[in-house]
C-alpha cells in the first residue's frame, strides 16, 4: 500500500515543471571576440608573425571565447604556483594587463604586454612594472601600495618555506625597497624615482633582460 | 599542469618581471632553449594514416611517448615523419589528449587493446576524463572477472607439487578434477537423495496389519530404517571430516553455510543417540527430527542453479527486506480495517487483530482459502481492495529480483561455456600444433645448421638423439626454408649461444624435471665449466652434457598448458619449448639475452613468442630490461615451478 501511495506521489513530481538556471550563464558565454588581423598586430607588437600564431593558439586554447576574465586568469596563474595562493597576484597582474579595464582581457592586450615585458625597451619594462605596483593608478607608489605586492607575492611561496616566513618580512622587505628606490624620502615612489634608482641597480638590469628568449 | 596551461607558461615567465625591482638578489640563469625548434608541425604516420600537429602540441606532456624524446626511436629518416606500426583508430584518443587535455575512452574500443595501445604511449589510465571514466572501469572490472574465470579454468591442470590435502580440497571443491573426485561427487549424491527418500517414506503409511490401524513405515521397519539412517549418516560424517581436513582455511570452513548445513543435518542423529528414550525429551527429540531435512541442502554443492538461487536470494536482501516490510505494513493496515468492519457482524470468524492477519494474508496473496470470509459490506468493500492491493506490493519486487538472478544466471552460463572442456580442449589443441609446428622447424633446422657448422659435437648430440621422432626429423633435414624462418632460426639460435642454454620440448623437458627434480640444479653454467677445469669451450660444453642428463629444466615448460592462453595476449612470452634431442649445454632456464621482441620475423602464427627475459624470470612488471649479462644470468629458483609471466 505504502508504495502504491509512493509511485502516485512520484508522478505528481515529476509533471512540475523544471526550470534550469543553465539558460542565463548560456548567453553571457557566447560572447566570443575575435582580434584584429595578423598584420595589425605584428605592426603593434615586436613579435612576428610566427610567434603572434603561437601565442595565439595557446591563448585560444585555453580560452575558447577569445577573453579571459578575472576568474580564469587566477586559476592559470595559479596552476604555476601550487604552493601558494597566488590569486592575490594574479589579481594585480590582471588589472595590469587589462589596460582597458572592462574586467577582461582580449588577445591584444595579452599580446601588447607579452610585448613590452619580452621585447621592450628597459625603460618600458620598467615603466609597466610602476604600473603594476601603482595599484590605484595615481601615479605614485606609496608604502601601502608597496605592501599589498610584496605580501601577494609572499603569499605565492606558500606556508612551508626555509626559513620560516614571519609575519614582519613583508615589511622589512618593503623598507628595504623604499630605502633603494624613494629617493627624495616623500614616502611615495614616483615613476622617474623608480626608472632611475632601477636604472643604478645592476641586479634589476640583469634581471630584466632574463626573459629575452621565452618566446 | 594541463596541457592549455603549459601553453601560457611563457606568459607567466614574462610576468615574473614583476618581481625583479623588489628583489634583492640576483636570480638564477634562464634555461636555455637548446632545441630551437621553432614551432612546427610533425608528422605521425600510424599505420599509414597521417596525422599531423604542432611539436608543441606533443612537448604538453614530457613523460609520455610522444612528449619525450623516445619518439625519435620512430622517425623516419626518408619521409621524415614518424612511423607507429599500431592501431590508428585508437591513436585518434590518444592525439586528442595531446590537444585537449583529456582522455577519452571510446565505447566501441575493446578494453585491453586499449590499454595495451595507453601502455605503449606511455599514458597512465587513470587520468580518463569523468565523462569516460566510469565506463572504462565498468569494462576493465568485466574483463578482470573473465580473465580471473580463465585462471581459475586454467588452474584445474595439475600443478606437479600439490600436496595430499590441496589434491583433496580441489577434488572436493570441482569433482571434475579427476575420476575419484567425480566418484566420490556422485556416491555423495546418491546418500543424501537416500537419505532424503527415507526421511519422507518413514512417514508414509505402510500396509496395516489387519487389527491394527495404519502405521508409518518408520514405525514398521524400525530396525531397517534405523541402519538406512546410520549408514547415511555416516557417509556425511566421514565427507564432513575429510572436507575439515583438506580446507585450506578451518576456520572459514567452519563457518562458511555449506559446512553448517552439514553439521546440521547429521547432528540430530547423534543426539538421538545420546539422548535416552526419555518421556520429557522426546518432544524435543522429535523436533530434532525435523532438521534433517537439511540434508535436501546438500544437494546444493550438487546443483548450480541451487546455488544462483541461493546466492540470488543473498544479494537481492534489500528488495526482499523492502517487500517484506511493505507487506507488514499492508497487513498491519488490512488487519485492523478488516477488524472493525466485521466487528459488528454475528459469528464473526475476525475476533481480534492477529486473527485477521491470517485473513488478509491469505486475501493479499491471492490465495483466498474461503475459511474467513467478510460477512458485512463495509467489510467485502475492503477485502476487495485489499486483494487488489495485494498484488500490487507483491508484483513490485519482483522484477528486481528476476533480474538480478537472470544476470547472475547468465554470468555462470557464459563461464560454464567457457568451462565446456571440448571447447578448450580443441582450442589447446590447435594453438599447441601451430606452436610446436614452428618450435620444429626451429629445431630442425637448428639441427641442419648444426650439422654443418659443428661437426665436433655431431657424435655426440647424435647419442643423445631422442628415440622417437628422429625418423621422421631426419626426413625433414632435407627441407628448405625460407628466408623469413632462416632468419627467425637464425635469431633463437644466437639468443642460445649468448644464453648458453638450448631450446627444448616438453616431452624431454618433463622427463628431465623429474630426474632433475631432486637436484638442486648448479648454477652458473660457466663457473660449471670452470669447476670441470676443461679446456676448450667446446669440450667443455660436452662434459657438461655429460653431466646433466636431457633436457630440460625449463622451469616454464610445465606450466606450458597453464601459459597458452596468456601467450596469445603477450607479444614476447614465454620461450617456447621446442624440440631437441641434445642434452645440450646446461639448460638452467631462460636467461635470455637482450632479444628485441619485435624481430621475431613471424612465420606461422602471431603466438611464436620470442622469449621475454625479465618477466620470465622475476615476477616483476615485464618492463625491466633484460639483463644483458649472458655470462652469469640471474637464475630463478628452480625449486619453484611457476614462472609467472604477467598477460599484459
Amino acid at each position: 500500500m505504502g508504495a502504491v501511495v509512493g509511485t502516485l506521489t512520484m508522478q505528481t513530481r515529476q509533471r512540475r515543471p523544471s526550470r534550469d538556471k543553465v539558460d542565463d550563464d548560456l548567453e553571457l558565454s557566447m560572447v566570443c571576440h575575435r582580434p584584429e588581423g595578423l598584420e595589425q598586430l605584428e605592426s603593434q607588437t615586436n613579435f612576428s608573425k610566427k610567434e603572434l600564431q603561437v601565442l595565439y593558439r595557446g591563448f585560444k586554447n585555453e580560452c575558447p571565447s577569445g577573453v579571459v576574465n578575472e576568474d580564469t586568469f587566477k586559476q592559470i596563474y595559479s596552476q604555476f604556483f601550487p604552493h601558494g595562493d597566488a590569486s592575490t597576484y594574479a589579481h594585480y597582474l590582471f588589472n595590469a594587463f587589462d589596460s582597458s579595464h572592462n574586467g577582461s582581457i582580449k588577445f591584444e592586450d595579452f599580446v601588447t604586454a607579452l610585448s613590452i615585458l619580452l621585447r621592450g625597451t628597459t625603460t618600458e619594462k620598467l615603466q609597466w612594472t610602476f604600473n603594476l605596483y601603482d595599484i590605484n593608478r595615481d601615479g605614485y607608489i606609496n608604502k601601502e601600495e608597496m605592501t599589498d605586492i610584496v605580501k601577494a607575492i609572499y603569499d605565492m611561496m606558500g606556508r612551508f618555506t626555509y626559513p620560516a616566513l614571519k609575519t614582519d618580512t613583508p615589511k622589512q622587505h618593503v623598507d628595504a625597497f623604499f630605502q633603494k628606490m624613494d629617493k627624495n624620502r616623500d614616502g611615495v615612489v614616483t615613476l622617474d624615482e623608480f626608472i632611475l634608482s632601477c636604472q643604478e641597480d645592476e641586479n634589476i638590469m640583469r634581471s630584466l633582460q632574463l626573459f629575452e628568449n621565452v618566446i | 599542469m594541463a596541457a592549455g596551461v603549459a601553453a601560457w607558461l611563457p606568459f607567466a615567465r614574462a610576468a615574473a618581471i614583476g618581481w625583479m625591482p623588489v628583489a634583492n638578489l640576483p636570480m638564477p640563469v634562464a634555461p636555455t632553449n637548446k632545441n630551437k625548434h621553432q614551432d612546427e608541425l610533425i608528422i605521425l604516420n600510424v599505420s599509414g594514416r597521417r596525422f599531423q600537429t604542432w611539436r608543441n602540441t606533443l612537448d604538453r606532456y614530457p613523460d609520455t611517448l610522444l612528449g619525450s624524446s623516445e619518439k625519435e626511436f620512430f622517425f623516419n629518416e626518408e619521409t621524415r615523419e614518424y612511423f607507429f606500426d599500431r592501431d590508428p583508430d585508437v591513436f585518434r584518443s590518444i592525439l586528442n589528449f595531446y590537444r585537449t587535455g583529456k582522455l577519452h575512452y571510446p565505447r566501441y574500443e575493446c578494453i585491453s587493446a586499449y590499454d595495451e595501445e595507453l601502455a605503449f604511449f606511455g599514458i597512465i589510465p587513470e587520468i580518463i576524463s569523468d565523462c569516460c571514466y566510469e565506463e572504462y572501469k565498468d569494462r576493465k572490472r568485466e574483463n578482470t572477472e573473465r580473465l580471473m574465470d580463465d585462471l581459475e579454468d586454467n588452474k584445474d591442470s595439475k600443478l606437479p607439487n600439490m600436496t595430499f590435502r590441496e589434491t583433496m580440497w580441489r577434488a572436493f571443491e570441482n569433482p571434475h578434477t579427476s575420476t575419484m573426485a567425480l566418484v566420490f561427487y556422485y556416491v555423495t549424491g546418491f546418500f543424501i537423495a537416500i537419505s532424503v527418500i527415507t526421511n519422507v517414506v518413514e512417514t508414509v503409511p505402510c500396509g496395516s496389519t489387519p487389527n491394527q490401524r495404519d502405521i508409518p513405515c518408520g514405525e514398521r521397519y524400525t530396525e531397517a530404517f534405523f541402519c538406512m539412517d546410520t549408514a547415511c549418516v555416516m557417509i556425511f560424517t566421514v565427507e564432513y571430516l575429510m572436507r575439515l581436513f583438506a580446507a585450506p582455511s578451518r576456520y572459514r570452513f567452519m563457518r562458511s553455510v555449506m559446512s553448517i548445513i552439514d553439521v546440521v543435518a547429521i547432528l540430530p542423529y547423534y543426539i538421538g543417540l545420546v539422548m535416552t528414550n526419555n518421556e520429557d525429551v522426546s518432544g524435543a527429540f522429535v523436533t530434532l527430527r525435523v532438521f534433517r531435512v537439511f540434508r535436501i541442502f546438500k544437494f546444493s554443492r550438487h546443483s548450480q542453479g541451487l546455488r544462483i538461487l541461493g546466492y540470488t536470494l543473498k544479494s537481492c536482501a534489500s528488495e526482499l527486506g523492502f517487500l517484506l516490510f511493505s507487506l507488514t505494513m499492508a497487513i498491519i493496515i488490512f488487519a485492523t480495517v478488516m477488524f472493525y468492519a466485521e466487528k459488528g457482524s454475528s459469528s464473526s470468524k475476525f475476533t481480534s487483530i492477529p486473527a485477521s492477519f491470517w485473513y488478509t494474508i491469505v486475501t493479499m496473496t491471492t490465495l483466498g482459502y474461503g475459511d474467513m470470509v467478510p460477512k458485512t459490506i463495509a467489510g467485502k468493500i475492503f477485502g476487495s481492495i485489499c486483494s487488489l492491493s495485494g498484488v500490487l506490493v507483491i508484483a513490485l519486487p519482483v522484477p528486481v529480483i528476476v533480474s538480478n538472478f537472470s544476470r547472475i544466471y547468465h554470468q555462470n552460463q557464459r563461464a560454464d561455456k567457457r568451462r565446456a572442456q571440448k571447447v578448450q580442449k580443441a582450442r589447446l589443441a590447435r594453438m599447441r600444433i601451430s606452436k610446436s609446428g614452428s618450435s620444429t622447424a626451429f629445431l630442425h633446422s637448428k639441427r641442419n645448421g648444426l650439422n654443418q657448422s659443428l661437426e665436433l659435437t655431431l657424435p655426440y648430440y647424435k647419442m643423445k638423439l631422442s628415440p622417437q621422432g628422429s625418423l621422421e626429423e631426419d626426413q625433414q633435414m632435407k627441407k628448405t626454408t625460407s628466408l623469413l624462418e632462416s632468419q627467425h632460426h637464425h635469431l633463437l639460435h644466437c639468443l642460445e649461444k649468448t644464453t648458453n642454454h638450448e631450446f627444448v620440448d616438453e616431452r624431454l623437458y618433463e622427463q628431465g624435471y623429474l630426474q632433475t627434480a631432486l637436484q638442486n640444479f648448479p648454477s652458473r653454467s660457466p663457473s660449471l665449466s670452470s669447476e670441470e677445469g676443461i679446456t676448450g669451450t667446446c669440450c667443455s660444453r660436452r662434459t657438461k652434457k655429460n653431466m646433466q642428463p636431457l633436457s630440460a629444466t625449463h622451469t616454464h615448460s610445465h606450466t606450458h598448458n597453464l601459459q597458452e592462453l596468456s601467450a596469445l595476449h603477450i607479444q614476447c612470452g614465454e620461450q617456447q619449448p621446442l624440440n631437441t634431442s641434445r642434452s645440450s649445454l646446461n639448460l638452467m632456464s631462460d636467461e635470455s639475452g637482450s632479444l628485441n621482441c619485435k624481430s621475431s620475423g613471424l612465420v606461422t602464427t602471431a603466438i611464436i613468442s620470442i622469449p621475454t627475459p625479465p618477466s620470465n624470470n622475476s615476477r616483476a612488471s615485464p618492463d625491466a630490461p633484460p639483463p644483458p649479462n649472458p655470462d652469469a644470468p640471474p637464475l630463478p629458483n628452480p625449486g619453484t615451478d611457476v614462472v609467472k609471466i604477467s598477460a599484459l
